[in-house]
């Protein structure tokens, strides 16, 4: 660990055994055309637990979930326990204009259980499954997005932003589904997310980004004025050896 | 009727299917005018075939797919849209076209002719529009999911690249024996208004695929068929049609369609 950050445990996170771990990234780096996206960034996850992606615009948050999805080339290792099996939830969809239902869309991924995946995140199939995604309100779509991920139920669930687009009342309501959805389907979560409410209420740990690891320790620790001042303010890097 | 009306309906009928239906893609994917500069590729290899004496459908073809590798290549490498490579492709390969084609055959290179077609070039056009439509069937799940979001595609194992390959390349065996009908400057009517007009009236993907190419069948066919009764060139009829039919589903659409 580098200065800066003594005060701050990440000792919480060293697991006893490498079958707790869903998750072990280490020394993960990504260049663009020169460009540093991701520098020497380390960590992991334990198996049931939510990790918090925070940090400010273009810290390489969503791209961190790209390089997870092994959409993008890096050097580093990643590592993700036997048998992982991924859920998705980008932050962006452009479903505009395309005359789609919703029951097509589902059935892009699964042609089985869509009604229990929709029930799951508190949508009425009878109501919803005709409807167009093109026309859905922002938490209506966050729901759908939430049931195309979950529907062949996997073990681990990726989510950029779980509530962008939605109005304040529907987002904590996503989150307490999101909660929910894990105790029910043993689920380890990772999300990206910019609100320190959220990162304290939902989540067990924080990995704080800019660029490097600026933090990685107990999601408790973000109403720490100083800590905030780390994650938000000019980088300083950790190093955290997995 | 005559067996070249008949060989000539049933070149109009199956490359209408099948423009329609990938056309439907096309649309999606906002390049309507991609597959309409698309087409004009084609007429450097038209006069090639025209100057050497080969089927011109060949040197279409080996166009129209050379410049699809090179569009798809340049947009994954310079970030650059289709419409801008396209754009650029299409107005250098119709001036070379232009340049090297005979006179004579300029025009039905332009416009088209199937009052000349053969029962070989009937059979090839429909087994080409078949096996078309069946793998654009295969991909056209994945290609839609690539176009809602490339990362959710991507991660449920699609590889977003490799099927835009394969659809740009059926569009232009489709557009290469389309060309037979409609000629190079009318041709991408096929792959664009068809898609249009369905979409105005759909409002889920499997009614507007099937739409698509239903309309392109009846706008092909209904063009050619007034050109044997009326002794006109059948291109623009096939234009005329389909547009009617657009309007007609303008208006049908505007008045009904509301989303459910």
């Amino acid at each position: 660990m580098k200065e800066g950050l003594n005060s701050f445990e990440i000792s919480s996170l060293i697991v006893e055994s490498p079958t707790d771990y869903m998750l072990k990234v280490s020394n993960l780096s990504v260049k663009i055309q020169n460009q540093t996206i991701l520098d020497n960034v380390s960590f992991e996850v334990k198996k049931g637990t939510t990790l918090a992606i925070i940090g400010p615009n273009g810290a390489g948050k969503t791209m961190l979930f790209r390089v997870l999805l092994n959409l993008v080339p890096h050097t580093g290792k990643i590592e993700w326990t036997d048998k992982v099996k991924i859920g998705y939830v980008p932050q962006h969809l452009s479903a505009g204009d395309i005359p789609i239902s919703i029951k097509e869309f589902l059935s892009f991924k699964s042609r089985s259980g869509i009604e229990d995946s929709l029930s799951a995140v508190g949508l009425d199939s009878e109501e919803i499954l005709n409807k167009s995604l093109g026309i859905l309100s922002g938490g209506q779509l966050r729901r759908v997005l939430i049931a195309w991920a979950i529907i062949d139920k996997p073990n681990v669930l990726l989510f950029d932003e779980p509530t962008t687009g939605v109005d304040l009342d529907s987002e904590e309501a996503i989150y307490r589904m999101l909660s929910h959805l894990k105790e029910e389907y043993k689920i380890t979560l990772l999300l990206i997310s910019h609100d320190v409410h959220i990162v304290r209420n939902y989540s067990d740990y924080m990995l704080a980004l800019n660029k490097c690891v600026t933090f990685f320790g107990d999601s408790k620790e973000i109403v720490n004025p100083a800590l905030q001042k780390v994650i938000y303010g000019e980088a300083v890097c950790i190093e955290h050896n997995t | 009727m005559t067996d070249v009306s008949i060989f000539s309906l049933l070149i109009a009928i199956t490359v209408g299917l099948a423009a329609g239906y990938l056309g439907s893609l096309m649309v999606l994917r906002k390049m309507a005018l991609v597959g309409d500069a698309l087409s004009h590729v084609a007429l450097p290899g038209l006069a090639l075939g025209i100057l050497f004496n080969f089927n011109p459908f060949f040197g279409a073809f080996a166009f129209l797919f050379g410049s699809a590798v090179v569009i798809w290549q340049l947009g994954r490498i310079t970030k650059l849209s289709f419409e801008t490579i396209v754009g650029a492709l299409f107005t250098l390969a119709l001036a070379v076209g232009i340049l090297i084609i005979p006179e004579p055959e300029l025009l039905e290179a332009l416009f088209g002719d199937i009052t000349t077609v053969s029962l070989p070039e009937t059979v090839i056009s429909a087994v080409v529009s078949v096996a078309a439509i069946f793998l654009t069937k295969v991909i056209y799940k994945k290609i839609v999911l690539g176009m809602i979001s490339e990362e959710l595609a991507t991660s449920t194992g699609v590889n977003v690249a490799g099927i835009n390959l394969l659809y740009l390349l059926l569009v232009s065996l489709v557009v290469a024996i389309g060309i037979k009908i409609t000629g190079t400057l009318l041709v991408g009517f096929l792959v664009v208004v068809p898609a249009a007009t369905a979409k105005v009236t759909s409002s889920n993907l499997s009614r507007y695929s099937l739409l698509s190419a239903a309309i392109g069948a009846v706008s092909s066919s209904s063009g050619v068929l007034l050109s044997s009764y009326l002794d006109l060139p059948p291109g623009p009829l096939v234009v005329l049609s389909g547009i009617i039919i657009f309007g007609g589903a303008i208006l049908i659409g505007g008045l009904t369609k509301s989303p459910i």
